[in-house]
């Protein structure tokens, strides 16, 4: 399959910025758009090439949705290809007896993507049921606390997911899906769950429509993030503890892969992350490409341009895809996912995978994956529930290959145990980016001082100057703004996915922070 | 191809190349199959037709001569014999692969006519709770992808079924699709069923199987469509694979009903042998099954519990001999 000429993409280009561009290997398109692979020698035939329809908001179209429009061309579709690809990564690799019920899915999702009512319904509960739009907040105090000497340093948005009904991005999702297993007919209805967010927001839709739900949980994460489970059941879910393995979100899932397989003819399963078999990745990135949708106009409304720089914490990489889909397209805006460095990159212990991980298949996707020289899993950690996974949606994993999205991690040990480090830089592990670029350290001589990257810091930071107590997640994403802002311009507009609250982490971090 | 009447009677054991002496090489050699057994064709010129080998061969001289006959031979004598082949699976490495070792004769000389090993994985989500258990309890004892290979090359030349591996896909990608085959090939594995990779995705294990000699075997289920069941059907080598039930391995009471009609709509689109497996525990499930045309039965879950939870390794293997003979028994 040829990339597509780079000439092709028609993204408005607006001044550049170089200086915010460190990354970005030339001038160069990301391969996003390609032709079509239509070999299909000795293979089932397909469903229909899957152009990206996302649930838009507002009757916005999205990105990729306009392009085609100029392209008009049948020979370009977008990614994933009609196999669930992105590049070489996702695809379906699961057991024969999930096959009919994935090509069933993609057909439902397809036409219903386009179908005015039910988009129309979707729509409407966004609106009145989660609360959408969720503000783009303009974070003064946060923005002041980066000010260097000189009173420069960049701004600061946050896009208030956790504001959200349930309290998270999870909810858009789960949202989106129940309406799909509605209208498949499906009446039970299991996901899998880490922190509990997507858990509740499962629990949530299917008490909304009157709906079975099993959520599969590790019992690990059962007992740290107690208060969630209690949700779940109160809100009627079965939360079903999952003891094998890590006993976390791995093996939650492939547990509800498991009952899946088992009762796939009378169940949906949720799956809440833009991981997983194809159509999954595609599926929930456009049910959550609402994040970016809503902040490409925000921004425009609040200071007539794009955001500069987008950051994200990326475990599965949700609210990451999010964010970043509606901005793929705009090279000027950098994508910066953040992932759990846990007790340290050398340590062995953390869940880095895009940083540290090699290719592989789990839980039905290609992608990067924590794993040992045999190919099998290894176990991931991280404080952070959400985040302790040892893989990451597909298309996370080709932004990162074709170098269009950068990521970088933080870690948890360092930021309890406070130690300085002794490494030029900080203590933000740099990512082996495909480029395996730098961030340059604008003030090398107290850089040790000022980059210490301490999330749980940064969890304390937002709660006191902001009054917003972030997830533990996000909180991975707002430490890295300690590094980020120094590398950063005066006046760059930085929007970071405020993915979800973290009332449900405070008797975690309790333990930790003496306040 | 099909055997001459006169050839397949003289077979008296499963594996001609160890034990049969054929009236004369040329008969031997033209009721070859052709390729797929390199053992047998090395009876050179000079040598007496098709030589007894003996039992205990070098672990280096079965690279060269441990292939026996492959399974798609196989599944054509029981045909012409009008029997079901037996396939027990058990998990390598559990509850050690010394067991593993022992097992793997002990199943082949109580009558089991093709093996299927499984290697074990931290993730098997095609698999229910017996075989999660076992494989995580191989992986604890340190079973890796080498030690389960140096296993089978030390005791193939004594176990004269063929044997397909089951693996899930992540450790033969890491090891690289191709490296893996040829590493499979050397041992005398015949065959590899791989769950969590569907038709589609199945190209690169196709090819490269098709060149190491390895027949690919897919899978098909009760969710499947015809026109899927069909493709698939084209597509698998050695047999075809028939998930009996919706759902992930394990025991179950009873076989579905739906496994007569799903073998009728099979027998309609492919002559290949079809192996009913899933859910097969108990001598009136092969029976069952046997009854309803299938051309193999397998029984993995049953197999594994019995030596994962014998006391004693010995008491395991000796469970296992008697269980493998009551289901044995059990098929015409």
């Amino acid at each position: 399959m040829a990339a597509f000429d780079a000439g092709f993409i028609p993204v408005a280009r607006q001044k550049q910025k170089p200086h915010l561009l460190p990354h970005i290997p030339s001038a160069k398109s990301p391969p996003y758009f390609i032709s079509v692979p239509r070999s299909t020698e000795g293979m089932v035939s397909q469903p229909a090439v899957s152009t990206v329809v996302s649930c838009h908001a507002q009757g916005e179209l999205s990105v990729s949705s306009r392009l085609l429009e100029k392209m008009g061309n049948d020979q370009v579709v977008t990614l994933p290809d009609s196999f669930g690809r992105f590049g070489k990564f996702g695809g379906k690799y699961v057991p024969e007896t999930l096959m009919y019920a994935l090509s069933e899915l993609e057909s439902a999702f397809l036409s219903l993507s386009k179908d005015e009512a039910f988009q129309k319904e979707l729509d409407d509960i966004l609106r009145d049921y989660v609360g959408r739009e969720s503000p783009l907040y303009f974070a003064k105090r946060l923005t002041e606390h980066y000010k260097n000497s000189n009173g420069e340093g960049p701004h600061i948005y946050l896009k208030r997911e956790d504001l959200n009904h349930t309290g998270s991005h999870k909810i858009n999702n789960a949202i989106g899906q129940a309406l799909l297993a509605k209208h498949l007919g499906k009446e039970r209805i299991i996901a899998e769950t880490g922190a509990g967010q997507h858990g509740v927001a499962a629990a949530t839709v299917c008490a909304l429509f009157g709906l079975k739900c099993f959520v599969y949980m590790g019992a690990q994460d059962m007992e740290r993030q107690s208060s969630n489970v209690s949700r779940m059941r109160l809100l009627g879910a079965e939360v079903i503890a999952v003891h094998y393995g890590t006993a976390t979100l791995k093996d939650a899932t492939s547990e509800a892969i498991r009952d899946w397989v088992t009762n796939v003819e009378s169940t949906h399963y949720i799956l809440g992350s833009v991981a997983g078999p194809h159509p999954y990745p595609m599926m929930v990135r456009d049910f959550h490409a609402v994040i970016g949708k809503e902040t490409r106009r925000q921004a425009m409304e609040k200071w007539g341009g794009k955001p500069d720089v987008l950051v994200a914490c990326v475990g599965g990489g949700s609210n990451a895809m999010g964010l970043f889909h509606e901005f793929v397209y705009d090279e000027d805006v950098r994508l910066i996912g953040v992932e759990a460095a846990g007790h340290g990159l050398e340590s062995g212990k953390h869940a880095a995978t895009l940083t540290k991980g090699k290719i592989g298949v789990l839980h039905g996707a290609m992608s990067y994956l924590l794993q040992d020289d045999d190919g099998q899993i290894i176990e991931p950690h991280s404080i952070s529930a959400g985040l302790d996974y040892p893989g990451v949606g597909p298309e996370h994993s080709y932004l990162k290959d074709i170098g269009r999205a950068e990521y970088y991690s933080v870690s948890d040990e360092e930021a309890l145990e406070g130690t300085p480090t002794k490494r030029h830089g900080c203590q933000v592990e740099i990512a082996a980016s495909s480029q395996g670029n730098e961030l340059p350290c604008p003030e090398f001589d107290n850089c040790i001082l000022r980059a210490r990257v301490h999330f749980l810091s940064a969890f304390k930071r937002l709660s006191r100057l902001e009054g917003i107590i972030p997830a533990l997640e996000t909180s991975h994403a707002l430490a890295f703004l300690e590094k980020l802002c120094l590398s950063l311009p005066n006046g760059a507009k930085v929007v970071l996915n405020c993915s979800g609250r973290g009332d449900k982490d405070v008797h975690t971090v309790l333990k930790h922070l003496k306040l | 191809m099909a055997f001459s009447p006169s050839f397949a009677s003289s077979l008296s054991s499963r594996n001609p190349n160890l034990s049969f002496a054929p009236p004369s090489s040329q008969n031997c050699a033209s009721s070859l199959p052709p390729s797929r057994n390199p053992n047998l064709s090395f009876s050179s010129p000079g040598s007496q037709n098709c030589v007894s080998l003996p039992k205990s061969l070098p672990a280096v001289a079965s690279v060269s001569l441990g292939r026996s006959m492959g399974i798609t031979e196989t599944f054509n004598r029981l045909r012409e014999q009008g029997k079901v082949a037996f396939i027990p699976f058990i998990t390598a490495g559990d509850p050690d692969l010394s067991t593993t070792s022992k097992a793997l004769k002990s199943l082949d000389s109580c009558g089991s006519d093709i093996i299927e090993l499984g290697l074990p994985y931290s993730d098997p989500l095609a698999d229910g709770p017996v075989i999660q258990a076992a494989s995580t309890r191989a992986l604890a004892k340190g079973t890796n992808f080498d030690s389960v290979i140096s296993m089978l090359q030390e005791v193939r030349p004594h176990v004269s079924c063929p044997i397909a591996l089951f693996s899930y896909y992540n450790p033969i990608l890491k090891r690289g699709v191709a490296k893996f085959m040829s590493i499979i090939e050397n041992v005398g594995v015949h065959g590899l069923v791989v769950p969590d990779v569907p038709l589609e995705e199945t190209q690169i294990l196709r090819s490269e199987a098709a060149k190491h000699n390895i027949d690919l075997v897919l899978l098909t289920t009760p969710t499947t469509p015809n026109d899927r069941m069909k493709a698939i059907a084209e597509a698998s080598e050695g047999f075809l694979y028939l998930v009996s039930s919706v759902g992930v391995t394990g025991a179950r009471s009873s076989v579905s009903l739906r496994v007569q009609y799903l073998l009728q709509e099979i027998k309609k689109a492919t002559n290949k042998p079809v192996a009913v497996g899933f859910g097969i525990s108990k001598p009136e499930h092969v029976k069952q099954v046997a009854g309803w045309g299938a051309d193999g039965v397998i029984v993995g879950s049953a197999m594994v519990k019995i030596l994962g939870e014998a006391k004693s390794t010995e008491e395991g293997l000796k469970e296992l001999e008697s269980f493998t003979k009551l289901l044995k028994a059990a098929l015409p």
